[in-house]
């Protein structure tokens, strides 16, 4: 088989994979024979057609698989061309590709071929080689493959910058459901191994200075979103616990994409949930950066994130006991929770206001985006001038337009069983405040 | 402030000639209505001088500012002497008359128009530089790597480094087209090189096999389902593409390229 249909084969096997980073370590390159380097930041090479970064060469060793998960591409039952990459093809096209700078590093994952064990063993195989043959040091993100010996994790750790299990599904039950070779335990006593290693990497490399470092970049997980029933609430619990428990560096979240018909999950031809996909980025990002927890953003009478509003907003305005607040004078804390006030915002305040009085002027200057922020500020005591506040206004204005415009356009049908045969049963922009407004 | 002046500062375009304006400044006590290094043709109605580069000066300039701002505004001037703001050369200057005047808070004072004009400047050229370290692609002929880019601000001197550590065991070269400069990486030695010209040579079979291979993979890893050029675009501005292998497919590549090399280097004159 050509090279370039094995490429095709095995990068669009691999694309449903979310994770296309190449953050979270930095290593010089060294005097010797090879190439590479990595920076903390991560750098994105290209972006791909769905707006979606491409960092690293993101291909799977092979496509033939053992398992039968439903919502996969390449489960056992699905028809589609297969293909097998051997070690040094893999390691080649990466050296070539590197050095044009197309790419930052290697993403490398794999079906499962005969066990579980030899397919992580040609993993281990292909990254020595990118490692010791070429001295390569740039980015490498390895997935665990699913029961594999926790020894043969230890070696692609050593090799890897980024080490990830996929959670896959977020709930048991799910899981049971459409990963039948999968189990919840499979999935977690890899990860539990991982953080565990990476712990007492910490500690060796404190004591040993050449100690190998194990997965420096740390490690990632992925679930898919809107195949099963879970709620927003269960999907934001999971992450909580597992960036808590396993210290991961990121959840992914991925819409899921109708992959062939299968009884179990929605049909072909439904749009992947998009929206969601982004309100739940939108909360993660609350928790690790923002200091918010699960619950503060969802609970159990509301269990789903707001399509038309999102959660830092939807917070703010069901909690106008905090609000407004004094842009001289308010906390680090307080002016991250205010909505559109982001990190790089509040820490500019905190820097400028050292020296200077701020007013609604300074603000712009800074770059604050005032569009939401103004509903919930003061500067000097005082409001923008000539600003009305009223619930019903503010909600209004915090409204998301695409939502709103998404949201009219598309009939609810195919998300939510209807009883009513009348469109107009849905529910219009003025309804939607006012129910916000907690008047409906 | 109470001594500015009818006149215009002309000087070489270095950055020890705009030391050397910030030297006249002070000298003869006076604040220029405008610096600039290309002396245009446009009429004006302001008195001219030309001031002349001397490293004597322009050192002397550098100490103080370093001595008596800091050294972090002294690479910040630096930076902000490679943005395009369309009027650097006097907001660097206010930038030092102002530092001196208040030391090193002036970095922070950031609701100071001069200085959120160069911050905003200066973060622009940074940016910009960041996203070259992706968006950079490289031709191997022979053995030797070669890039064109088109950058709005001077971001060589900032990409030198990155490309230097990455692949120090590569010959390279990076073309700023806009600017008519470029990073040559020869013999584990790095240049920056003003003033020269450069032609992109053609691609040989296997050149070509790779960017057939990257294009492929380009194609392959969108999801067609979540389609969203918006995005793309934002991220990856549509001035980039000319030079990016897998947005440009005219195998003529930077479009005004011929080839010109003999043995297979691209010619630098």
């Amino acid at each position: 088989m050509e090279l370039s249909e094995k490429l095709r084969i095995l990068s669009d096997s691999a694309k449903y994979d979310a994770a296309c980073t190449s953050s979270g370590t930095e290593r010089r390159g060294t005097g010797g024979e090879g190439m590479g380097n990595t920076f903390a930041g991560g750098i994105c090479h290209s972006f791909a057609g769905d707006g979606r970064c491409i960092s690293l060469l993101k291909i799977l060793m092979t496509n033939y698989c053992l398992f039968d998960c439903k919502y996969c591409v390449n489960r056992r039952s699905n028809d589609v061309p297969r293909a097998r990459f051997t070690p040094s093809e893999i390691a080649d096209l990466t050296i070539e590709f590197y050095r044009r700078n197309y790419i930052e590093g290697l993403f490398l994952s794999s079906g499962i071929i005969q066990s579980p064990d030899h397919t992580c063993e040609q993993m281990i195989e292909t990254l020595s080689i990118l490692r010791s043959k070429y001295d390569f040091r740039g980015y490498i993100h390895a997935k665990a493959i699913p029961g594999a010996a926790p020894e043969l994790i230890n070696r692609l750790g050593v090799l890897a910058d980024r080490i990830s299990v996929n959670i896959e599904l977020p709930s048991q039950k799910s899981l049971a459901k459409l990963a039948p070779d999968k189990s919840k335990n499979s999935i977690l006593l890899p990860m539990g191994h991982i953080s565990e290693k990476i712990m007492e990497n910490k500690y060796e490399i404190v004591k040993y200075k050449s100690a190998p470092k194990f997965a420096p970049a740390g490690q990632s997980t992925q679930m898919v979103i809107g195949a099963t029933p879970d709620t927003d609430l269960q999907i934001l619990r999971l992450s909580e616990a597992m960036y808590k428990k396993y210290s991961l560096k990121r959840v992914f979240y991925s819409a899921y994409v109708p992959v062939g018909d299968q009884k179990l999950l929605p049909p072909a031809g439904t749009k992947p949930p998009l929206l969601r996909e982004h309100r739940l980025y939108q909360a993660d990002w609350l928790i690790r950066f923002y200091g918010f927890r699960a619950e503060e953003i969802l609970d159990e009478t509301h269990q789903d994130l707001d399509p038309m509003l999102d959660p830092k907003c939807n917070w703010a305005i069901h909690h106008p006991e905090c609000f407004p607040v004094e842009i001289n004078s308010a906390d680090y804390e307080m002016l991250l929770r205010v909505p559109g006030i982001g990190v790089r915002s509040a820490q500019r305040i905190v820097t400028a206001r050292r020296y200077a009085k701020l007013d609604y002027n300074d603000l712009k200057k800074l770059g604050i985006v005032l569009k939401r922020a103004i509903y919930f500020i003061l500067c000097g005591g005082k409001r923008m001038d000539g600003l009305i506040v009223t619930k019903e206004g503010v909600i209004r204005q915090l409204m998301s337009e695409c939502a709103v415009k998404e949201n009219e356009n598309k009939s609810f049908s195919d998300m939510q069983i209807s009883f009513f045969d009348d469109k107009n049963i849905f529910p219009t922009l003025e309804d939607r405040v006012k129910c916000l407004t907690r008047e409906m | 402030m109470s001594d500015e002046r009818d006149v215009i500062y002309y000087y070489d375009g270095t950055f020890d000639g705009l030391m050397c304006c910030v030297f006249e400044s002070y000298l003869k006590k006076e604040i220029p209505l405008d610096i600039t290094a290309h002396g245009s043709d446009q009429l004006s109605l302001s008195e001219i001088k030309f001031i002349e580069t001397n490293t004597i000066r322009s050192e002397r300039v550098i100490r103080g500012i370093s001595k008596k701002i800091s050294e972090e505004a002294l690479l910040f001037i630096k930076y902000a002497f490679l943005t395009c703001a369309p009027n650097k050369d006097v907001l660097i200057l206010d930038y030092i008359r102002k530092g001196l005047l208040y030391g090193r808070k002036i970095e922070k004072m950031l609701a100071d128009d001069t200085v959120n004009l160069l911050n905003k400047a200066v973060y622009d050229l940074t940016n910009e530089s960041h996203l070259f370290k992706g968006f950079i692609r490289f031709s191997d002929s022979g053995g030797y790597l070669s890039a064109v880019i088109s950058p709005k601000n001077k971001v060589i001197p900032l990409l030198a480094d990155h490309f230097v550590d990455r692949l120090r065991n590569e010959k390279f070269f990076i073309y700023d087209k806009s600017h008519r400069m470029a990073l040559v990486y020869f013999d584990n030695k790095a240049e920056i090189m003003e003033n020269i010209d450069f032609e992109m040579p053609d691609a040989d079979e296997r050149e070509k096999d790779f960017r057939m291979l990257w294009r492929e993979f380009y194609d392959t890893i969108e999801i067609s389902e979540r389609r969203n050029p918006r995005c793309r675009m934002n991220n990856m501005p549509k001035r980039f593409w000319e030079n990016m292998t897998e947005m440009n497919r005219s195998d003529a590549y930077t479009g005004s390229v011929r080839s010109i090399s003999e043995n297979n280097y691209p010619m630098i004159r």
